[in-house]
């Protein structure tokens, strides 16, 4: 499978004063194939979506480098880098309450990206985010309403259809379903799946809810504390996890399945997300982790391929 | 089938909640949030109340607490009974008699439920005070006991700090440690871990089960997760636009499932056995209006088996085995399923241990 997507040791540090540094994002590579769901997962502050909008170029990189389809893409963008690459990367936000312009009108939403970036007159954009409405599932009557008069649902919606009406190659989906109830999730996680089919859509999946990262994606990606701890292939990673932390993260899953619940030991591990500013030494995890060794605190490990799979794993009990 | 029934029948129970119905006077109307919900809650059991935004699940609890702003909030009818004395009309929201001393409770948003001008043990020593008059003194040290019961490290000197030097995690075992300051029967917790990571939620479940089994309290759990249902719950209520739908043992609502809510709910979500995958099967269309709730089933609309019958009357609540319920006309003898429903397989929603 040709790569679309490459990031190369991608790091994003925030400085907040007193020469303290947030390590959001911290040597990161990742490779997504053309037409592959990566599914991107983590506890809050491990810096998924910090890492979905450095791949955009929303934040810029403090290091290392994102390549689409070979080419290398700047270190910080310029309006003319945006203005060149929105049709070609596009994001789908995760508040579909907040990342919706209240003051505008639902078409004038949807039609902004095609307005900036193509040469369509104004009647074929009106007749273009007609389409787009209908195929996310909503009416084309409901253009010139503003988004405080629909459901979160039709809100998320309505915010894949802004995204994908340029028809970008590649989109990042940072949580398009959390803030969603459990039947719509279903709705909107078929829509993506159907427009993936039709438009072929690569995308990156961040979310925290593992059963549907498992679902939707083709390889599932386990971030910790600003770098990647485990990729492999969906299933393989869920169900049969290498990463202390990943075995951690899936064992706290509650499974929709009372016995199993029962038969399953807890797997709850004391201690929290450590502060991204001050990193410890060595494995992030080492603090936390039932199978820590003794290198562990001292030296950092590796992302590694296992012999005999895909499957790439950054610790120490596989050296 | 054995028949019908129009409300559960149990044992004196702990708690005993009857046709419970909850309005809101709005400028649009009046909202029928709570439409007759009864349950009843068993000494060191948890009931899991699950359902949708919107379906009334938190008024429910909160009417228990007294917690409902009145006006807008009306309490039409019903009852609910702990130990055999009625609660709703006593615990209004200057009476404390109730609140805090027999009942606890935790919310979903820990960042924004505790006073952020006082020390956490200050608000944890706030109810001994007022229930059980100790001092403050004696109240202080009888918080850093909590503390250290709800697993909070160095609790001597957390008690000393405020809410925003706390993490999420913690701030809910903050709360949780002053929800069981006086030794409630019945803990009621409101989304006690959606804010929060499934690592940091298997702590607080565990941590809430540890003191169940320690106190031998009640927890009645309102959630959406029907993964954190299946890991605590033994009894469950299943809510949908103000009603309960469907009520059993959790194993009955996850493997014998009988109400087509409870079925939609289940195909919505992803399985856990690849094998068995099947597409997701989205509930379309959204929950009524309760404004003006329609005259029969709420979930009719977006029903696959929906019948004539379904829209106009509403139906009984069936018993359709021991101590399950379910809210649906299909349980009825001479109930026909047209042949326009789809066929749904059956090993896609009935476990194969049913």
């Amino acid at each position: 499978m040709a790569a679309l997507v490459e990031t190369i040791n991608l790091t994003r540090y925030f400085d907040i004063g007193r020469g303290q540094r947030v390590h959001a994002v911290d040597d990161v590579s990742l490779t997504i194939g053309e037409k592959e769901i990566v599914g991107l997962v983590g506890e809050s502050g491990s810096g998924k979506s910090t890492f979905g909008k450095t791949v955009v170029g929303l934040h810029g990189k403090t290091s290392g480098s994102v390549k689409f389809r070979g080419e290398t893409l700047p270190q910080s963008y310029r309006p003319a880098d945006f203005q060149r690459l929105a049709s070609k990367m596009q994001m789908i936000f995760q508040d579909p309450y907040s990342s919706l312009n209240p003051r505008m009108t639902v078409g004038e939403i949807i039609a902004e990206g095609l307005r900036l970036h193509s040469t369509l007159d104004s009647k074929q954009v009106q007749a273009r985010v007609e389409e787009w409405l209908v195929r996310v599932g909503l009416q084309a009557g409901h253009m010139s309403r503003y988004s405080h008069e629909f459901s979160g649902g039709q809100r998320q919606r309505i915010g894949i259809a802004r995204a994908l009406i340029l028809e970008p190659e590649f989109v990042v989906c940072d949580e398009p379903i959390s803030a969603l109830d459990v039947s719509v999730q279903a709705q909107v996680i078929n829509l993506l799946g159907e427009l993936k089919e039709t438009l072929g859509l690569t995308l990156l999946f961040i979310a925290h809810d593992l059963s549907m990262v498992r679902y939707v994606s083709d390889r599932m990606a386990v971030m910790y504390l600003g770098s990647l701890v485990e990729i492999g292939k969906a299933d393989a990673v869920y169900f049969d996890p290498k990463h202390p932390y990943t075995e951690v993260l899936v064992g706290s899953n509650p499974e929709p399945d009372p016995e199993l619940e029962r038969r399953r030991p807890s797997t709850a591990i004391v201690g929290e997300i450590p502060s991204p500013v001050n990193v410890p030494q060595g494995c992030r995890f080492a603090n936390r982790c039932p199978k820590v060794l003794e290198q562990c605190r001292s030296v950092t490990p590796q992302l590694i391929t296992l012999k005999d799979s895909e499957r790439q794993v950054a610790c120490h009990l596989y050296n | 089938m054995t028949g019908v029934m129009t409300s559960p029948q149990t044992i004196p129970a702990l708690l005993e909640v009857r046709d419970l119905a909850v309005e809101f006077a709005t400028y649009g109307g009046t909202v029928q949030a709570v439409r007759g919900v009864s349950f009843s809650v068993e000494k060191g059991k948890t009931l899991a109340i699950v359902g949708e935004s919107g379906c009334g699940k938190s008024v429910t609890v909160q009417s228990l607490m007294g917690l409902i702003p009145m006006p807008p909030g009306r309490i039409t009818a019903g009852s609910a009974r702990l130990n055999g004395v009625e609660v709703l009309g006593c615990n209004v929201i200057n009476g404390k008699d109730i609140r805090g001393s027999q009942i606890g409770m935790i919310f979903q948003d820990p960042m924004t439920s505790l006073n952020p001008t006082m020390r956490i043990g200050d608000q944890i020593a706030e109810p001994l005070q007022e229930h059980r008059g100790y001092s403050h003194k004696r109240a202080f040290s009888e918080a850093i006991n909590l503390l250290s019961l709800s697993k909070i490290p160095e609790a001597a000197k957390r008690a000393r700090q405020y809410p925003f030097e706390f993490s999420g995690g913690m701030l809910q075992r903050a709360m949780i440690a002053m929800a069981i300051a006086c030794k409630p029967s019945i803990l009621i917790a409101d989304e006690p871990t959606t804010a929060l990571d499934v690592t940091i939620q298997a702590q607080i479940l565990d941590l809430l089960q540890d003191l169940q089994t320690e106190t031998g309290m009640a927890i009645v759990l309102i959630t959406h997760d029907l993964g954190v249902v299946a890991r605590v719950a033994d009894e469950v209520a299943v809510m949908y636009a103000g009603k309960i739908v469907e009520q059993g043992s959790v194993d009955d609502i996850f493997y014998r499932s009988a109400h087509p809510y409870t079925l939609g709910l289940k195909l919505a979500m992803p399985t856990n056995d690849p094998d068995k995958q099947h597409k997701l099967n989205p509930i379309d269309g959204s929950p009524p209006d309760l404004f003006a709730p329609p005259p029969g089933c709420g979930y009719c609309p977006r029903c696959p088996f929906s019948m004539k019958i379904c829209d106009s009357r509403p139906p009984e609540n069936f018993e359709v085995a021991v101590q399950h319920f379910s809210r649906c006309w299909l349980h009825h003898p001479q109930a026909r399923i047209s042949p326009a429903a789809p066929s749904i397989p059956r090993e896609l929603y009935v476990g194969e241990r049913a």
